[in-house]
């Protein structure tokens, strides 16, 4: 197998009818996913695009996803964009990538036109490509051509310039994942997934992938579901769904809210979680729910594809202990890695931390027209040097805990996980010192409450600054405190004193 | 009702809070929002508000939520 695409034809002349995708009112089966596929596919290479990356800016919708699907099928990339991401950003987005397309659905279009006029390209409703006539000539013609090595998809995530990076991802390493994390987690035909991963993340590749590969059900649940956790849970058991992939903040909106002695999960049989740290009160909350349900832990960056590590949670888990990460998936390597100052490195001895750096095939293909961020994080393994070997460095700290588990310490920088989301406090920062009056600002994270914590200098009033931010910020990176100061306290190195910061958050009214 | 006004504007100063009621229905107030409100509630009023009281007609608007909080203070 060397196509992504292989999975939908292997599975469509089997389950042609039942459902692949749905949003709870409207579904595609697996054959409508794939004519639609193949009609996008064709419309873009009748019109010039193929091969090219193409912006995908829909609502969270089956539709999507055919897209996706047909955009591969013209050689291309797809490149998701979120309808309520600022303007700005979207923007810097279409300004790295350079789509000669964007696709959008009736509720987008006015957007996306407007984004088109601006970047020079076409906009086109998802509906009238799937009513193109699909020309298998040129798709075959495609596939002959396609290689396992070549990208399917670019997510955007945050950049501590401001700029969001493109992380770039091949065939071979999404089938690579998929594989692994199918085995792993025991997918099948029978699974009925809740999605609620975003599209415009890898994170959502966990769903849409083995979908394809078994012949199995995915329900992209309305984002609106997430504020209200009985009805979530009314939504699960109305779908049957027995596999969920959520981020910690959703698991525990309905642990920590009561919803159990309301209604229960009935189907559940696989909760997989990861991005953050899940508070062992609230995982015990869940096990005690359901004790007949499998927990997994999950742990990777986007630049590896999706998730590297997994952890499946047993009673050796002790109440007061971290949930670990685990091990690599197969045919995932990871190392610990204690660097010197000369750009050595050396392997962390037993039990002591090290900065957790992946080796092998889901290594992405770097940051899309970003040679140097790409060389910063993609670099030849330091204990191998007879030939060429990119290993990736995470940033992550970690340990091997008396079990041999890979547990996560912290990070090595300002990088943050925050409500499932990876933020660069660096990005917040830059784009709040763009702001009219505002003359110094740094921007702290209180992990303990999931706070984002802004400090700034100058005459701009909070009001004025949150509604500047509001308009260029992504909604999960929007400050949840700012605290305007006099001066800005400075270490003797001219560097922030984020230590003095942190007590003077916690000594204020909002901690 | 002053407080939880405050906590509103708090997260959308461009809204006429005692006026909308369909903070919800229109899309308005969001999760990160939602979960904001019930620990902001929680700490100043010291009440906990359940899963089933979390729903869209208790938070649709200024009066709801309100009448929510008076409620849970009233057990």
């Amino acid at each position: 197998m060397k196509n992504v695409l292989e999975y939908i034809e292997n599975t469509v002349g089997r389950v042609p009818d039942k459902t692949a995708y749905s949003d709870g009112e409207e579904s595609m089966s697996f054959s409508e996913v794939y004519n639609c596929a193949r009609a996008v596919g064709s419309y873009l290479l009748h019109t010039d695009a193929g091969g090219a990356p193409i912006a995908v800016l829909t609502g969270k919708h089956p539709h999507a996803i055919a897209c996706f699907f047909g955009i591969v099928y013209a050689g291309g990339q797809y490149v998701p964009l979120d309808d309520e991401m600022p303007e700005i950003r979207i923007g810097k987005i279409l300004d790295n990538v350079c789509p000669p397309v964007i696709i959008c659905d009736s509720k987008t279009a006015a957007r996306a036109e407007a984004f088109a006029r601006d970047h020079g390209c076409r906009a086109v409703l998802c509906g009238d490509m799937f009513a193109h006539e699909i020309d298998a000539d040129a798709l075959a013609r495609v596939r002959r051509r396609q290689i396992d090595t070549d990208p399917i998809y670019m997510v955007f995530t945050s950049g501590s310039t401001g700029v969001p990076k493109g992380v770039a991802a091949c065939h071979r390493s999404v089938i690579d994942y998929i594989e692994a994390l199918s085995s792993t987690l025991g997918f099948g035909e029978d699974t009925v997934f809740g999605n609620q991963a975003p599209l415009y993340f890898d994170a959502c590749l966990k769903e849409l992938y083995p979908t394809v590969k078994f012949g199995a059900t995915a329900y992209l649940i309305p984002k609106s579901n997430f504020m209200f956790p009985v009805r979530l849970v009314e939504f699960l058991n109305e779908h049957k769904i027995n596999t969920v992939c959520w981020v910690v903040s959703a698991l525990t909106m309905i642990s920590s809210t009561g919803t159990f002695d309301t209604v229960k999960p009935e189907y559940l049989k696989t909760v997989a979680f990861g991005s953050e740290v899940f508070p062992p009160s609230q995982l015990k909350i869940w096990r005690e729910a359901l004790p007949d349900c499998e927990f997994f832990n999950l742990y990777g960056p986007t630049e590896c594809t999706g998730m590297s590590c997994y952890y499946r949670v047993t009673d050796e888990l002790s109440d007061d202990e971290p949930v670990p990460i685990g091990e690599p998936f197969p045919n995932t390597d990871v190392m610990l890695l204690v660097w010197g100052e000369d750009g050595s490195a050396r392997p962390a001895a037993d039990g002591e931390e090290g900065e957790l750096c992946i080796r092998g095939t889901p290594l992405t293909l770097g940051y899309y027209n970003n040679a140097e961020e790409t060389d910063r994080a993609f670099v030849q393994n330091p204990l191998q040097t007879h030939y060429r070997e990119l290993i990736y460095r995470t940033g992550d700290i970690a340990r091997y805990n008396a079990r041999g588990q890979l547990v996560f310490v912290s990070r090595r920088d300002h990088q943050i996980k925050h409500m499932g989301h990876r933020i660069e406090l660096g990005e917040i920062e830059y784009t709040a010192a763009g702001a009219a009056g505002v003359t110094n600002v740094c921007v702290i994270y209180d992990g303990g409450d999931s706070k984002i914590v802004m400090f700034y200098t100058g005459t701009a009033s909070k009001r004025e600054l949150s509604s500047y931010l509001r308009g260029r910020l992504p909604r999960y990176m929007m400050p949840n405190v700012m605290i305007s100061l006099e001066q800005m306290p400075l270490l003797p190195n001219g560097k922030r004193d984020r230590r003095h910061l942190s007590e003077i958050y916690k000594n204020s009214e909002n901690a | 009702m002053d407080t939880i006004l405050e906590m509103l504007e708090e997260l959308h100063e461009d809204v006429d809070f005692e006026e909308c009621d369909s903070l919800v229905t229109d899309g308005i107030l969001d999760s990160f929002d939602i979960v904001t409100l019930i620990g902001e509630i929680a700490d100043e009023f010291d009440v906990r508000i359940t899963a089933d009281r979390i729903t869209p007609e208790n938070f649709n608007s200024l009066e709801s939520i309100w009448s929510l909080v008076s409620e849970l203070l009233d057990e």
